[in-house]
């Protein structure tokens, strides 16, 4: 038996242009991956809001797609978009699924991920939640905690599938565990199988960033990839002994090959030889990828060890405010009017008696995106350039003093170094924007386990449903 | 021994997790795998992004897929929702580091691919 699982998403924000591709060519599972670090803050913003909010806002555009699929017994859904507020999005699927006329799905809500409710008991174990990036223990947690999360594995989503769910929509989860929790269902693989895991952890990882597997992001020949403007989502064929084969839906464009699928196989891997998620602890060093043509690579041998004893959570704060304004100069001297004007803001920031506690300028064109690691260039070269422009970029302790710096730099229009300024594009600055801290920390598995559920939603029948 | 830039010998994707950022090169084939794997030693990346990054750098090796991994920390200015930076999630370094110039046997680089981008598939000549 072959299961197929789609890689239907890979952030919030994403295209959904590629499902409907991917749902025609066939596939058992569509794998929808919601959450990139900082989304639960966007997200816990909603909320704030709106207590009916925090899961993501596209998630009904792709059950609207998927759901005939589903109806008709083609395909199931796994998603992490309900957020920080599953519960929610359970109840937006089933709104969709009203509003299409369908009727019989069984629909499962993941909850547990939160550590807000448990924060307490948690931080009061020695070493407990200390971020793992310095090593700062809990106690030293600069501010209120605008979301705290653990990563849960597949196990939640396995026991929701056994429990019959159609679709089964979760809140934080490991990215590649949305995509290994379909395979431990149909195959039966449990823990203890830690190869068959990590198998599954490494086709999970090599389809969650949607494109990114199939020729986006590429840095190969990018530019003979045919149609990016079409560029697949990826399908893996998987078998029940951990292999698969990763390809993508005829007809569509992009690229699956040894070089774009390698790409993806390191993409945000920190040790290759441990990768771990809460399910296993892959050896990314022993996948042997087999490039098969015809836009089909097979992936196999992947060995795994036994999983940690605890998940990887992720809380976060408020990290004061930015305000930015961006200015361009022509030539002559384009680098030295825009250099005097970045300093002309600071002094007259200074002169006003604004607290700033960061500054940044970028020089497009010049150093803007690698700063301190931009090659020299000659004096000849600098003193030439045709145009340069300066991005401003600081930091404050709230929106209010952030805005102050900004329009410091409006009367600059008429005195600043000659020829003038030019606003790149409309206005020269943004609304000032909240910056945000993440804390990585890691907290034992059986604090989070106690609270981790599934719910399950049974959609009332309707006559007269309609299915594909 | 000739001097040949990395871009000429292998391609490269980088990415974030919080203030960290990894940096994958991908070589072309083993011979330029082995001459990268002598090369590029942490040290010589820390040297190349210099103030950019404010932590150690750590490699990894990838021989089943011809790669290098390196992983720096305090990278990104704060991290990808803290960063006053454009380039916040360090998607960028990647190519930077494809500036860097190392000694490679001659057959090396007379192997090299040096592939250069040819728009003529997005209807520009």
């Amino acid at each position: 038996m072959t299961v197929r699982l789609a890689g239907g998403q890979g952030f919030y924000g994403d295209s959904v242009t590629a499902v409907t591709g991917l749902l025609e060519a066939g596939v058992d599972y569509l794998c929808l991956e919601a959450l990139a670090e900082l989304t639960l803050a966007i997200l816990q913003k909603d909320r704030l809001r709106d207590p009916g909010a925090g899961f993501t806002r596209d998630l009904p555009f792709y059950l609207q797609l998927a759901m005939p699929y589903v109806a008709a017994g083609r395909t199931k859904v796994i998603t992490n978009a309900g957020g920080i507020n599953p519960a929610a999005a359970g109840q937006e699927a089933a709104k969709v699924a009203a509003r299409l006329g369908l009727s019989g799905l069984r629909i499962a809500t993941v909850t547990g991920d939160d550590l807000i409710p448990r924060l307490r008991t948690v931080s009061a174990l020695p070493g407990a939640l200390a971020n793992a990036e310095t090593g700062e223990p809990w106690q030293d947690f600069p501010g209120p905690v605008l979301f705290a999360n653990a990563y849960l594995g597949a196990g939640p989503i396995v026991a929701a599938l056994a429990d019959g769910a159609d679709i089964v929509i979760t809140g934080r989860v490991a990215d590649p565990s949305l995509f290994l929790a379909p395979l431990s269902y149909e195959f039966g693989w449990a823990p203890g199988d830690w190869d068959l895991l990590a198998a599954g952890t490494v086709i999970g990882h090599l389809c969650e960033c949607s494109g990114q597997v199939a020729g986006g992001n590429f840095s190969g020949d990018w530019w003979t990839i045919e149609q990016p403007w079409n560029l697949a989502y990826p399908i893996a064929e998987c078998e029940a002994d951990g292999t698969a084969v990763i390809t993508k839906p005829p007809g569509s464009g992009g690229r699956v090959d040894f070089d774009t699928v390698r790409h993806q196989l390191l993409y945000e891997v920190h040790d290759p030889t441990g990768y771990i998620t809460p399910d296993v602890v892959a050896d990314f060093t022993t996948v042997r990828l087999d490039d098969l043509g015809g836009d089909r690579v097979r992936v196999s041998g992947v060995r795994g060890r036994e999983a940690t004893g605890t998940y990887k959570a992720l809380a976060c704060y408020p990290a004061g405010w930015s305000g930015e304004a961006r200015v361009a100069f022509g030539w002559p001297d384009a680098l030295a009017k825009a250099r005097a004007t970045e300093a002309i803001l600071r002094k007259r920031t200074e002169m006003a008696g604004i607290a700033v506690d960061e500054w940044l300028a970028e020089y497009w064109g010049v150093n803007a995106l690698l700063g301190a690691a931009a090659p020299a260039m000659p004096q000849a070269a600098t003193d030439d350039l045709p145009e340069v422009l300066v991005r401003m970029v600081w930091r404050c302790a709230d929106a209010q003093t952030a805005g102050r710096v900004g329009r410091e730099l409006v009367p600059l229009a008429l005195s600043a170094p000659p020829w003038g300024m030019t606003g790149a594009g409309r206005g020269m600055t943004g609304r000032p924007s909240q910056l945000l801290g993440l804390w990585p920390a890691l907290v034992p598995k059986e604090l989070v386990n106690e609270q981790v559920r599934h719910d399950i939603t049974d959609l009332p029948e309707i006559s007269d449903s309609t299915a594909v | 021994m000739p001097r040949i830039k990395l871009r000429d010998l292998c391609g490269t994707r980088s990415g974030d997790k919080g203030d960290t950022v990894n940096i994958a090169l991908f070589a072309y084939d083993p011979a330029a795998y082995e001459a990268i794997k002598h090369e590029v030693t942490a040290a010589r990346v820390a040297a190349h992004f210099g103030g950019l990054i404010g932590g150690p750098v750590q490699r990894y090796e990838a021989p089943n897929v011809l790669a290098l991994n390196f992983v720096a920390r305090n990278a990104l200015g704060g991290g990808g929702p803290r960063s006053l930076r454009s380039d916040n999630l360090g998607k960028t370094l990647g190519g930077a580091l494809l500036r860097m110039e190392i000694d490679v046997p001659g057959p090396v680089a007379d192997q090299a691919p040096r592939r250069r981008p040819d728009l003529s598939l997005y209807g520009s000549d």
